[in-house]
Formats: structure tokens, C-alpha cells, sequence
């Protein structure tokens, strides 16, 4: 990668462009054509992971169909800055609304996503009237990538949990003279924007969440511990459990968790072992994702190009390996939060919650009440799956408008 | 690679050509191979130090021809079972009334495990043994392993093998046979006891499922320990504790996406990482080979076994026998036949006897050895060879 970086400012916040080599898009192309595959999975569906066909689709697109120099267009096309916080260089767009009194809203990306998940929300956020909204609706947006993935610096010493990671983004804001913003995520952006509100820096109005990655304490033990389900769910809960349960038990989670040095080769060397660990990471996704490249039918935002976008930033800044290791930080981060004797950590900022139907489990308002006393906001929408900014951009900007129009 | 197959119920002598162009190939992947940076700590899985170790001996010195060779000599056969090519090694004692001897492999393995127990077995009076103690040995390649055949239907598991092993005992001729296995090996030796066909007389295990019900129940709840357990048992508890929340990870990921791994097709290095990341000992161990260190395992050792499976491209196909089995590794699976059990010190829990005792009632012979870990039969050859023979002699 070849960055521009312009002169640093006083505040250390340096404007950022970014630039791919020739030789990696050659050296990727030749890798490409150069696939060795294994045989076909011997089930009829995704039963053991990410079909041959959708892996041989995927890759006849990247190779030959692909514009491999879009990726940097479409990136270089926001304002883009780098600022080292707590040791790493942070990489963030960041877009501000053309109207005064536009709320500063921070949103963070997860696994295995990278800001190439948020870039379409950016002008329905921060242009509400160009997209038949109010301007008394408008965001000034932040969107960082997470240490270890995309443009950011990949720590070189343990510690970057969530939490960290929340500090960090407290102090970039702060940096950029946001005296009140609110925040976002879902996914790894969900515990990291929880995390935020558990610290809740000066300055955090509210959140928004499209994932609920901290469920009731009984819920957990049994997610994340093996304890059995709890007794009294209801139909609804019992709905969301046992798919939530089921994801947490799918091999990524805990090879990430335990070995993420050891499949990161694998992510490293091999576009085709990166792009389908990237697809397999939950069905709705998967199945969406695979018929975009089978059958040339995407579902909303999540098109071949996009998704080719966000495989490719991964390959090209190597950031598998690292991106991995937040579930090896998330996870000892969690072992310690459940030591015996700790108090669930109160929230006391408004929290906002949205429902998309297509996410892992779809989260009952009993479990958002009973985590968030503070829950302001409560939505299920009609579409979208886990990647709900990237799928349903415009679903999602609107629920961003209605979520936090309390807290201007 | 190119291998001759057998059709019907016929035995085939079967022999195998890896043309200069695949190990090429094979050299030149690793040379281009994209790094990842250094793990932020060691227990993140292979160390940057250990595979960029591994990856310069096996793109420069290492000779797979010479493994080869050693290899081909040996007698290899190819029979269909139940509509899947078996590959097998058979080596004959020239001793008579020497016992049959059905040795099965695990995972990350293949037949390249069991090569230095052959001449011991075979030839026990070059070994200072007595000839009295023979055997005949059979060496399957399970199936999607190796020369093996790759299934392209669902259905095998350690049960469907267990019996295709007793299919071909029989193909073989074999009325009197016994069987041994660590790993997926011992699965499917015990299912084979199971069975209880006939002509098996008793079997061997170097990683026996004795874990008992209540322990079971509470590894796997995260439960509370169960009360009134042995030193030697809390011993084996604890460590199963610390197995199952840190060292499982490509077995759930085999389990249930085996098909995903799509890296360990198309990287050399992918695979070898995937490979060598077994458990916590059998890795240290081959960190340090791969650091001028070598102990039961050298680095060419590793390196037949990884570039096996790398010519056959069997890395995906083998991680199915994963997602095909429902059995719990070391849950007491009711084994009547008579049992010998061999503790290698560095094995991934060291079974107390009084776990063995109560999973096999008919407990022939039990032993706690100095030396060894997973891959009992090809970092201890000698000392797995000895328990053999002390195990099956009073079954002869």
C-alpha cells in the first residue's frame, strides 16, 4: 500500500489517501487463476460451508470481471484522515453534513467487514435533503476502522479489546472537537459501541445498536458458556436463543478465538481461502452473498462488487490475521467479564435497538429492556440481515434518523 | 497425481507417481507464499517463526523423493469397500502363526504415522523381540485420507469404517485378528469392537474414551466438577477442562464447515499451519523439531506427512470425517472385548486407571509410559511396538 498523507495538523489528524501497487493486483490475478480447489462438498446445500460453485463464482468475478482499481476510488472518493491513538494509527472517513447542527454520530464496522460496509449510508446520514429528508436530520459522520483492519494500524502488542477500542474512539472524537455525539455499530461494532456506553465518555448522547452482542446474564452463560438454556423463555426468546446458541458454536468463533495465527495463513496466502472464510459467516448472509455470485441476484447493497470490495481491501492490506485477533481479545475480555462475582456493567445513556429480520437471531425487546433500563427506541424493520448497513442502507440511515431524533 | 484404482470386490496392488511438475509447483507456492505480521502472543496458534522455519526447509531441503522411495518400497494395495477405494499397506511376517494386525491412523495423520512400527512388528526378532510375538499388519488410509478413496456421499463415519475394516480383515483372509488405533483411529477401533465381529479377539488404544458419564456431563456444561474424583482423575479433568476451551477450534470448525477451508487446498503453508496446530504438546514438539530441537518427530517426518496430504489434496476431504462423526471423543462407549490401553505421558488427557478399568471391563493390560504423545506409534515406535506385543501375547 502506498498512503498520501499531507501535512499533520496540530491535533495530529493527517488526511489520507490511498494508492494499491500494480504488482499486488498482478500478484492477486495470478493467484486467482492459479486456484488450487479441493473436490465439491457432498451435500446438496451449505451444509459443510461455502459451496464449491459460489467459491469458483466468486473467483471467476474477482479475476476477470472485477475493476480491481475501484476499491481505491470509491475510498479515496470520502475525506479520509489517519490519527495514531494509544499506540496505533487509526484510520477513519469522516464526512460532515453541510448543515449546521448535524448530530456527530460515530459508526463501527465488525467482523469480517471493514468501512466498505458504511460507505452507502454516508450520503443519505450526512445529505438528508438530497435524499427527500429534513435537514434538521443530518449527521456529520465518522467511520474508523477497527485496529487491525482496513487502513488502521494492526497492534503489535495484545490488549486491543473492545473496551480499548471504545476508549480510542472516545478519544478520536474528542480529537475532533465533538463536544456530544452519539455512536453505532452492530456485530464487533456492537461491542464496541456497548462498551462506549458502559465507559460513557463525555460527550456520548445515546446509541444505536443492530446487534445485541451483550444478552441477559442467564442468556450468556448458556450463548458463551455451554450452561443450558434457561428455563421460562418464552416463544420469542426461545426463537432467538437457539439460533444465537448455534453461532456461537460455529468453528470460526473458536478457531478466531483460539488459533487466529493459525487459519491466518490460510487468509493470508490464499485469496480463496480468505474469500470463503469472509462468506461463511452466517447463513442469511451466505445464502444472500452466494446467490449474488451464482445467480447474479444480490440483495440490496450486497452486490458482487461490493462484497468484492470489502475481500479485496482484507487481501490487500493482509489484515486477516489481525482482523481475526479481536475474537482472541473479545475472548479473554469476556472470560474476565464473567468472573464470579461481577455485576452486569449499567448503561445509563439512551440506548436505541433495531431489529433486522435477516440478523442471527433476531433480538426479543424483553432481552433489549431487560440489558438497556435505558432503551428510548425499540424497532423491527422488514428488511436486512446482519450486514444491515451495507444490505439496506436506506432502512438503515432511516432508523439512524428516527433512533436518535430524540437526542438532538 | 496420478493413482491406478481397483474396481469390485478385487485386491489390487496399487502403486503411486507424483510427476516432477507437482512438486514444482508445490516448491514454488511456498516461495510466494504472502505472510501474515508476527502473532501478538504465543498462544494466538503456529508462531511466525515456526512455519517461516518449516516453509524454508521444505522449499530448499527437503526431498520428497527420498520419502518416496522408502514408501513405494513398501506393498500397497487398493480393494473397494462398501463403493469407496481403500488404500492399504500389507506387510506379511515371515514368521508363522504371526497375529494380524489392523492399525488405523488419525488426524492429522495418514499411513506415513505408522511406517517406523512396521519392521518392529513384522520382525520382531531383529528388534530384540521374540518371534513368537509377530505380526501381520494392515495399514488403511481412512477414507478421504491419503491414497484412499474420497466419499461423495454423506455416511461415513467411524461406524460405516469400522465395518468396511472388517470387510477387508475378511477380503484379507484373516479368521483371528486384533486392532489398534490413537485419534480417529481409536474411534473406529472401538466401534470396531463394538461390532464384535468374529474374528477380533481384542483391541489396543493409545487414546482410550474412558471419561465417565457424570465427568463428561460437566466438561461439557461447564458445570462443577464432580465430587470424590482421584488425584489422578482431577488431573485428567482439569486438563480436559482446559482442551475443551482452548483446543478446539479446528475440530468445531471441521465439524461443522469443513468445506469452507478452501486456504488449506490452495496454500501450502495454509495447510501445514492448519496441520501442525493438532494440540498444545504435539506442536511444541514440532516447534522445536523446525528450531533444531528434534525429538520423537523431525522435520522431515512432518514434512512427509504434510506434503501427503498436500499431493493428494486431501485436507478438506479428510476434515469431513469431522462433520460426518457424532460421537464424543472420550465418552465410555461400551467396549466387551478385551482391552489394552498404553498412557503416553503428552496424550491430550492421561486416562486414570480407574476410568479404564470401569470403560473396559475386559482391561487385558494397562500402562503409563515415559516417553510419547499423540502420535504415539511415529514419535515412540519401540515403545508403542512393546505394548503391543505385551498386550496381544496373551491373546495369541
Amino acid at each position: 500500500m502506498e498512503a498520501t498523507t499531507s501535512a499533520v495538523s496540530a491535533d495530529g489528524v493527517r488526511p489520507f489517501t490511498i494508492d494499491f501497487p500494480d504488482e499486488q493486483i498482478e500478484d492477486l490475478r495470478a493467484r486467482l487463476e492459479a486456484t488450487r480447489w479441493p473436490g465439491k462438498e457432498i451435500v446438496a446445500d451449505a451444509g459443510q460451508g461455502v459451496q464449491l460453485d459460489t467459491a469458483r463464482a466468486l473467483i471467476r468475478y474477482w479475476d476477470r470481471d472485477y475493476d480491481m482499481s475501484r476499491l481505491a476510488d470509491r475510498l479515496n472518493a470520502f475525506p479520509q484522515f489517519i490519527t495514531e491513538i494509544d499506540g496505533v494509527d487509526i484510520h477513519f472517513i469522516h464526512v460532515k453534513s453541510p448543515h449546521e447542527d448535524a448530530l456527530p454520530l460515530i459508526i463501527t464496522h465488525g467482523w469480517p467487514g471493514s468501512v466498505v460496509e458504511l460507505l452507502e449510508v454516508v450520503g443519505p446520514l450526512t445529505d438528508p435533503t438530497g435524499h427527500g429528508e429534513s435537514a434538521e436530520d443530518a449527521f456529520d459522520l465518522v467511520l474508523p476502522s477497527l485496529p487491525g483492519y482496513g487502513l488502521s494500524g494492526a497492534p503489535d502488542s495484545v490488549g486491543w479489546d473492545p473496551g480499548r477500542v471504545a476508549q480510542a474512539w472516545a478519544a478520536l472524537m474528542s480529537r475532533l472537537g465533538y463536544a456530544r455525539y452519539v455512536a453505532q455499530g452492530g456485530d464487533v461494532g456492537a461491542a464496541v459501541t456497548d462498551t462506549m456506553a458502559i465507559q460513557a465518555p463525555d460527550g456520548l448522547a445515546g446509541i444505536h445498536l443492530n446487534f445485541l452482542r451483550r444478552p441477559p446474564p442467564k442468556v450468556a452463560a448458556a450463548v458463551f458458556g455451554g450452561a443450558p438454556a434457561p428455563d421460562g423463555l418464552t416463544e420469542e426468546e426461545r426463537a432467538a436463543f437457539d439460533p444465537f446458541k448455534a453461532q456461537f458454536m460455529k468453528g470460526y468463533i473458536a478457531e478466531q478465538g483460539q488459533s487466529p495465527q493459525t487459519i491466518g495463513y490460510s487468509l493470508t496466502d490464499s485469496p480463496v481461502g480468505l474469500a470463503a472464510w469472509i462468506l461463511d459467516h452466517d447463513s442469511d448472509a451466505y445464502e444472500k452473498i452466494s446467490r449474488a455470485f451464482v445467480d447474479g441476484q444480490p440483495a440490496g447493497g450486497l452486490t458482487r462488487d461490493r462484497i468484492l470490495d470489502n475481500i479485496t481491501l482484507y487481501w490487500l492490506m493482509r489484515t486477516g490475521t489481525s482482523a481475526a485477533r479481536i475474537y482472541w481479545e473479545s475472548g479473554r475480555a469476556t472470560a474476565a467479564a464473567a468472573a464470579p462475582g461481577q455485576a452486569p456493567p449499567a448503561v445509563s445513556v439512551p440506548v436505541a435497538f433495531t431489529v433486522f429480520p435477516g440478523e442471527i437471531f433476531r433480538a426479543p425487546r424483553s432481552w433489549a429492556e431487560r440489558v438497556y433500563p435505558t432503551l428510548t427506541y425499540f424497532n423491527e424493520v422488514d428488511r436486512g440481515g446482519h450486514f444491515a448497513a451495507w444490505e439496506e442502507p436506506e432502512i438503515f440511515a432511516e432508523e439512524m434518523r428516527a433512533a436518535f431524533r430524540p437526542l438532538r | 497425481m496420478s493413482v491406478q484404482t481397483s474396481t469390485a470386490t478385487e485386491i489390487h496392488r496399487f502403486e503411486f507417481d507424483v510427476s516432477d511438475d507437482e512438486l514444482t509447483e508445490l516448491r514454488s507456492r511456498i516461495d510466494a507464499t504472502k505472510w501474515p505480521d508476527r502473532e501478538t502472543d504465543p498462544s494466538q496458534g503456529v508462531q511466525l517463526d515456526t512455519i517461516q522455519a518449516l516453509a524454508a526447509y521444505w522449499a530448499t531441503d527437503y526431498d520428497w523423493r527420498r520419502f518416496e522411495e522408502r514408501f513405494a518400497a513398501l506393498l500397497h494395495f487398493m480393494t473397494e469397500i462398501d463403493g469407496v477405494d481403500i488404500h492399504f499397506i500389507h506387510v506379511r511376517s515371515k514368521h508363522e502363526d504371526a497375529l494380524p494386525l489392523i492399525v488405523t491412523h488419525g488426524w492429522p495423520g495418514s499411513t506415513v504415522e505408522q511406517l517406523k512400527i512396521i519392521d518392529p512388528l513384522t520382525n520382531p526378532a531383529d528388534h530384540g523381540a521374540s518371534a513368537a510375538d509377530a505380526f501381520n499388519l494392515v495399514i488403511p488410509s481412512l477414507p478421504g485420507h491419503g491414497f484412499s478413496g474420497k466419499p461423495t456421499e454423506t455416511g461415513w463415519d467411524p461406524i460405516r469404517i469400522a465395518k468396511a475394516w472388517v470387510v477387508l480383515m475378511e477380503r484379507l483372509g484373516y479368521t483371528e485378528f486384533v486392532a489398534q488405533g490413537g485419534d480417529w483411529g481409536n474411534a473406529v477401533t472401538e466401534q470396531m469392537a463394538l461390532l464384535k465381529p468374529e474374528g477380533l479377539l481384542g483391541i489396543h488404544t493409545n487414546m482410550p474414551a474412558t471419561v465417565p458419564p457424570d465427568v463428561s456431563k460437566a466438561l461439557a456444561s461447564g458445570g462443577p466438577k464432580p465430587d470424590g474424583l482421584a488425584a489422578d482423575e482431577d488431573r485428567a479433568f482439569e486438563i480436559l477442562r482446559h482442551f475443551f476451551a482452548s483446543g478446539t477450534g479446528y475440530a468445531q470448525e471441521m465439524a461443522n464447515r469443513p468445506q469452507t477451508l478452501y486456504g488449506i487446498a490452495d496454500s501450502p503453508v495454509g495447510l501445514a499451519a492448519w496441520m501442525i496446530d493438532h494440540d498444545e504438546a504435539s506442536y511444541q514438539l514440532i516447534a522445536r523439531a523446525f528450531a533444531g530441537e528434534p525429538g520423537g518427530l523431525s522435520r522431515d517426518d512432518v514434512l512427509d506427512n504434510v506434503t501427503h496430504y498436500w499431493l493428494t489434496n486431501s485436507g478438506v476431504s479428510s476434515g469431513r470425517l469431522y462433520w460426518e462423526s457424532h460421537l464424543a471423543f472420550f465418552d465410555v462407549k461400551g467396549v466387551e472385548i478385551p482391552v489394552g490401553v498404553t498412557v503416553f505421558p503428552d496424550e491430550l488427557y492421561p486416562a486414570p486407571r480407574s476410568w479404564a478399568e470401569e470403560a473396559y471391563p475386559k482391561l487385558i493390560h494397562f500402562n503409563k509410559v515415559d516417553a510419547g504423545g499423540h502420535f504415539a506409534a511415529w514419535e515412540q515406535p519401540q515403545i508403542l511396538s512393546e505394548e503391543l506385543r505385551a498386550t496381544f501375547r496373551s491373546l495369541r
